[in-house]
């Protein structure tokens, strides 16, 4: 059997069609919001933010709530808020925010799990959590349409906000004082930041979902200069990435977040060489 | 009624006051320095009068047609800006946005008004540029062109030749200065540098814990203030 027939009867599996539209389409979310937060400076608060996530996650399933996301999706979008919209007035910015507020929901996270555990295997579930495992490959019909709605949402907020986000990433000071709600479009940014973020960590991991973040927007930056361009290059490469790592660690057997993210900075490194050869 | 009347503000941060009782009143086609120490409030000015920042007492009031956010604004540079990956363009089309609502593109009028602003400040050659590759000057004045873009009624600049080479400082004051008397714009001008406030202003403000001068530029030069500040700025230059 060649590698295409394999490849063709994988397909033809219902679980690996839905993590491959999930994926791509996370994916694609991850990218364009990447963009901002990038620069915007705030490259790490997918990792920050996803640990949040983990943290009410852990409490949430202490707590036996039915659903969990009731928890997670609420404290995530506050603290998402709280970073993001209140990084000028706030005595501990940026980073520092950020570092501070990850470490200790993770903390909490491992040391709740661990105090009032209800599974045997805790360590197995954080690794879980951080890294994505096998979660990709056992979603649900539910889980790729509710994909698909946060999908279609954050590309409609994009075009439909798209000048408006350029212009309170680029300068939100000026945006503001010529009448435009730059504190409103940081707000939509910022939530949703965070919605994509706990749906992404959910599907794969928390590792991954950092990475889907920086490396399109990095890699893009190496290509072009211009807002635009980088936007859509970053959503080009994000998703080809995704997809390509997906069918490789089908075919090979990887794990599927590592396996993209490693496509992510295989393709970051090719973008470098190319940038250099065009700037030369 | 002028554009723009500040009674009796109070500005600072955390509740300790910078500047008490300030009043000054800028009219139409007037052009004004604000000058003063580092620390004696010129950017808490400039964010109240951005309505960015509430002052801790007074009022600032807009009227002869001059809206709240008809205020353009030359920031000072960040470095977040520098690398950018943005095309000249992009940048002062930005400046449209406050008009455009909801509207999710530019209109062609806004295009058109973009296009103009870069003309008239001689970037049109470079629209397609990235501004990270540009020079501090040119960068400038693409800022410039957004803040026009905004408002064609008041500028508030922001120290905006720090850090250009002379010649390039010379070209930015000289391109305010056109602005100012072919097209009537408003200008309110922050700044550390004298000499220029003694060439190009009409008014000036002088700020510190309280105010010390606020009024036309040949006042301001009899001023014991003005005598003592703009001697020591301008270092015995020529026309003092």
């Amino acid at each position: 059997m060649n590698i295409f027939e394999q490849l063709a009867s994988y397909l033809s599996f219902p679980f690996v069609q839905y993590a491959l539209i999930a994926g791509i389409l996370i994916a694609l979310c991850a990218s364009l919001l990447g963009v901002t937060l990038v620069l915007k400076r705030f490259s790490v608060i997918g990792d920050g933010l996803s640990h949040v996530a983990f943290g009410a996650l852990a409490i949430a399933t202490v707590c036996k709530l039915s659903n969990s996301m009731l928890l997670v999706m609420p404290v995530t979008i506050v603290c998402a808020v709280l970073l993001l919209c209140m990084n000028h007035s706030a005595k501990i910015k940026g980073d520092a925010a950020i570092a501070m507020l990850s470490v200790i929901a993770l903390a909490i996270g491992y040391l709740v799990q661990n105090l009032f555990s209800t599974s045997a295997n805790i360590s197995g579930d954080v690794c879980s959590t951080l890294f994505g495992s096998t979660r990709i490959l056992t979603l649900s019909q539910t889980d790729v349409l509710v994909s698909v709605i946060m999908s279609i949402i954050v590309l409609g907020i994009f075009l439909l906000f798209y000048h408006k986000i350029f212009a309170v990433t680029f300068d939100e000071t000026f945006a503001a004082a010529t009448g435009v709600r730059a504190s409103l479009y940081n707000l939509l940014i910022a939530v949703v930041t965070a919605v994509i973020i706990v749906l992404a960590m959910n599907f794969v991991g928390s590792l991954l979902i950092s990475a889907l973040i920086v490396f399109p927007t990095l890699s893009a930056m190496r290509l072009f200069r211009s807002f635009r361009g980088v936007i859509l290059c970053a959503a080009l490469l994000s998703v080809l990435c995704a997809a390509i790592g997906m069918l490789v660690s089908i075919l090979a057997s990887t794990p599927v977040g590592a396996t993209i993210v490693v496509a992510d900075g295989a393709a970051f490194c090719i973008c470098c060489g190319i940038g250099a050869a065009i700037r030369r | 009624m002028a554009q723009l009347c500040c009674t009796d503000l109070t500005l600072g941060y955390e509740g300790v006051a910078v500047t008490e009782h300030l009043s000054f009143t800028v009219n139409a086609g007037e052009y004004w320095y604000i000058v003063g120490e580092n620390g004696s409030g010129k950017s808490t000015l400039v964010k109240a009068l951005l309505r960015l920042k509430a002052p801790m007492a007074g009022k600032i009031e807009t009227g002869d047609g001059l809206q709240p956010d008809e205020i353009g604004y030359l920031p000072q540079q960040t470095a977040l800006q520098r690398d950018f990956p943005a095309s000249v363009q992009e940048i002062v089309r930005s400046g449209c946005l406050n008009r455009s609502g909801l509207r999710p593109f530019y209109t062609k009028q806004q295009k058109q008004l973009a296009q103009e602003v870069m003309e008239r400040l001689g970037i049109a050659p470079l629209a397609k540029r990235c501004y990270q590759t540009l020079s501090g000057g040119q960068q400038q004045r693409v800022l410039l062109a957004r803040a026009l873009c905004a408002t064609r009624k008041m500028l508030l600049l922001d120290e905006p030749v720090t850090g250009l080479d002379p010649r390039s400082q010379t070209e930015l004051y000289e391109l305010i200065a056109r602005l100012n008397q072919e097209d009537g714009v408003t200008i309110l001008m922050i700044s550390h540098d004298m000499e220029a406030a003694v060439r190009y202003a009409s008014h000036i403000l002088h700020i510190s814990k309280t105010p010390l001068f606020s009024g036309t530029k040949s006042d301001y030069l009899q001023s014991d203030i003005g005598r003592i500040y703009a001697t020591e700025r301008t270092d015995g230059d020529e026309h003092l």
